[in-house]
């Protein structure tokens, strides 16, 4: 019988019976989820963002969108009937890192692809105000100005490539050309126009 | 979820919980003291000494209580690899039920307004405030909480229609969406062409205009902008085509706003919600839409 006095008294063991309390939640919780079907397959006819729309979603990292909106619609119905069928884990396979979010000031983005024009993303974006005068959300106006260069977007693919993004050397080759000298606007719009519009097998009627 | 890892969980699930009750146990019976005593553990850190005294009881049993809450809460939910737990619950269909239930409950007043025609509609004074609701949750992004609009969003309070204000038209715009199609017409006009076309625009509505301009630029309006436009700048609602004579503007009416309209062209899209909203939602939107122009 180790008394607790050993394991006060000897810093190695107690870290030892530390490691092994804290494990037994993530082996148990987190382990199997690596290799489970619902959160390792993709879910059917899912299609993976362009050029264009991944270099969007990178601005959406870099201006902090995800602290303020949230991607996962949780199922309950008062979620469902604003945002469309609840988020599922096989449409998140491909997403590195994860865009989930954890507070909504702004409301959730996980299907807002499709349901605004283009024209009032540019519009929203540049000053909310100018659409939603009761909204509280930043303006981004130099999105209109920075352009992208695509210096990078090639190595994105090719990185994402070896993560289990099925992206083909064809299109990391062909990346540059696609979002060179375009404005940052255009590629944050275009990601979140796809934005559960990657795949079509949810009914989002409600 | 395989043999392997459903096994892989509950072993571990459970030897953690039985881990937590075996040391619980284990330190329990090694106690000296069954009692409160005066005895100290016998090491002093700055004076301050440590009675060796048990766990008090209630504190404990918060222990056991938690073992069997832990043991409870596997055997009623779902927690153990594939074991679904005795009450089947599952997040989804739960959320079914949440459904279900209000299908039954909203149904029967969709039912009602569903039969009714727009025009009966707007004497029913629930039914537009449900599609007031949904108009707000939906639309009033674009067109604003009151419908009057903004900067290329139509206002839908006024009498004027891109697309026309009948029933079945709003209807139609709602569930199927629209693409404006106005061209650019800088590189066919030139400068000086845009300069002249914005002027005679301008003066279909008695706006300030260069006369001499207008002059000119109505040879080349009539060339080129009558095909949607109409031979009089009234419009085609057919097409979407704005009436150019009644002063009311989507992109602005200054000079700078209208010349920049004939020389880059717009493409206003409203999207389409039928795959987003159901034919009852629609219905009553559109009966909100319409007793906004209407009253």
């Amino acid at each position: 019988m180790i008394k607790h006095e050993t394991i006060e008294k000897n810093v190695g063991i107690m870290i030892l019976l530390i490691i092994l309390v804290i494990s037994g939640g993530g082996l148990a919780e987190i382990v199997p989820l690596f290799f489970s079907n619902s959160t390792t397959k993709p879910i059917e006819g899912l299609r993976t963002y362009t050029a264009l729309e991944l270099e969007g979603r990178d601005i959406y990292i870099r201006e902090g969108c995800n602290v303020c909106h949230s991607q996962m619609i949780r199922p309950f119905r008062a979620e469902t009937e604003r945002y469309g069928h609840y988020s599922t884990a096989n449409e998140q396979v491909w997403e590195h890192p994860f865009l989930w979010g954890s507070k909504r000031t702004g409301p959730d983005l996980a299907r807002v692809g499709g349901r605004y024009s283009d024209d009032w993303h540019r519009a929203h974006l540049y000053n909310p105000r100018d659409v939603v005068p009761e909204s509280k959300m930043p303006s981004y106006p130099w999105l209109f100005e920075n352009k992208l260069t695509g210096k990078d977007t090639a190595t994105k693919m090719r990185v994402l490539a070896k993560l289990g993004v099925p992206y083909t050397e064809e299109e990391a080759a062909a990346a540059k050309e696609q979002v060179e000298g375009k404005a940052e606007i255009d590629a944050l719009v275009s990601y979140l126009q796809a934005l559960g519009k990657t795949h079509s097998v949810y009914n989002n009627k409600r | 979820m395989s043999a392997f890892w459903s096994a892989w969980i509950t072993v571990i699930t459970l030897a953690v919980i039985l881990g937590c009750a075996w040391l619980l146990l284990a330190t329990r019976r090694s106690e000296p003291h069954k009692e409160a005593t005066e005895e100290t553990l016998g090491h002093s850190f700055d004076g301050i000494e440590e009675y060796d005294n048990p766990l008090p009881s209630w504190w404990l049993n918060m222990f056991v209580a938690t073992i069997i809450f832990g043991l409870v809460y596997l055997t009623l939910y779902p927690g153990l690899g594939n074991f679904k737990g005795v009450l089947g619950w599952t997040s989804a269909n739960q959320w079914e039920e949440e459904m279900a239930h209000a299908e039954e409950v909203y149904k029967p007043i969709f039912a009602k307004y569903a039969t009714m025609s727009v025009e009966d509609l707007q004497a029913q004074p629930e039914g537009l405030k449900m599609g007031q609701r949904m108009f707000a949750n939906n639309c009033s992004l674009c067109h604003g909480a009151t419908g009057a609009g903004a900067h290329g969003f139509p206002n839908l309070t006024d009498s004027d229609w891109l697309y026309g204000g009948a029933p079945a038209t709003i209807q139609q715009t709602i569930a199927n969406g629209r693409q404006g199609a106005m061209p650019p017409w800088g590189a066919v006009l030139g400068e000086e062409g845009v300069r002249d076309v914005t002027n005679y625009v301008m003066s279909l509505s008695s706006a300030n205009h260069d006369a001499d301009a207008a002059v000119r630029g109505e040879q080349q309006f009539q060339a080129l902008c009558t095909a949607c436009h109409g031979a009089d700048g009234k419009g085609t609602q057919a097409l979407g085509a704005p009436d150019l004579t009644d002063n009311i503007w989507l992109y602005g009416s200054t000079f700078e706003k209208v010349s920049h309209t004939i020389r880059t062209g717009r493409n206003g899209v409203m999207p389409a919600h039928k795959d987003l909203l159901s034919d009852d939602k629609i219905q009553l939107i559109t009966a909100y839409v319409y007793s906004l122009s209407n009253k």
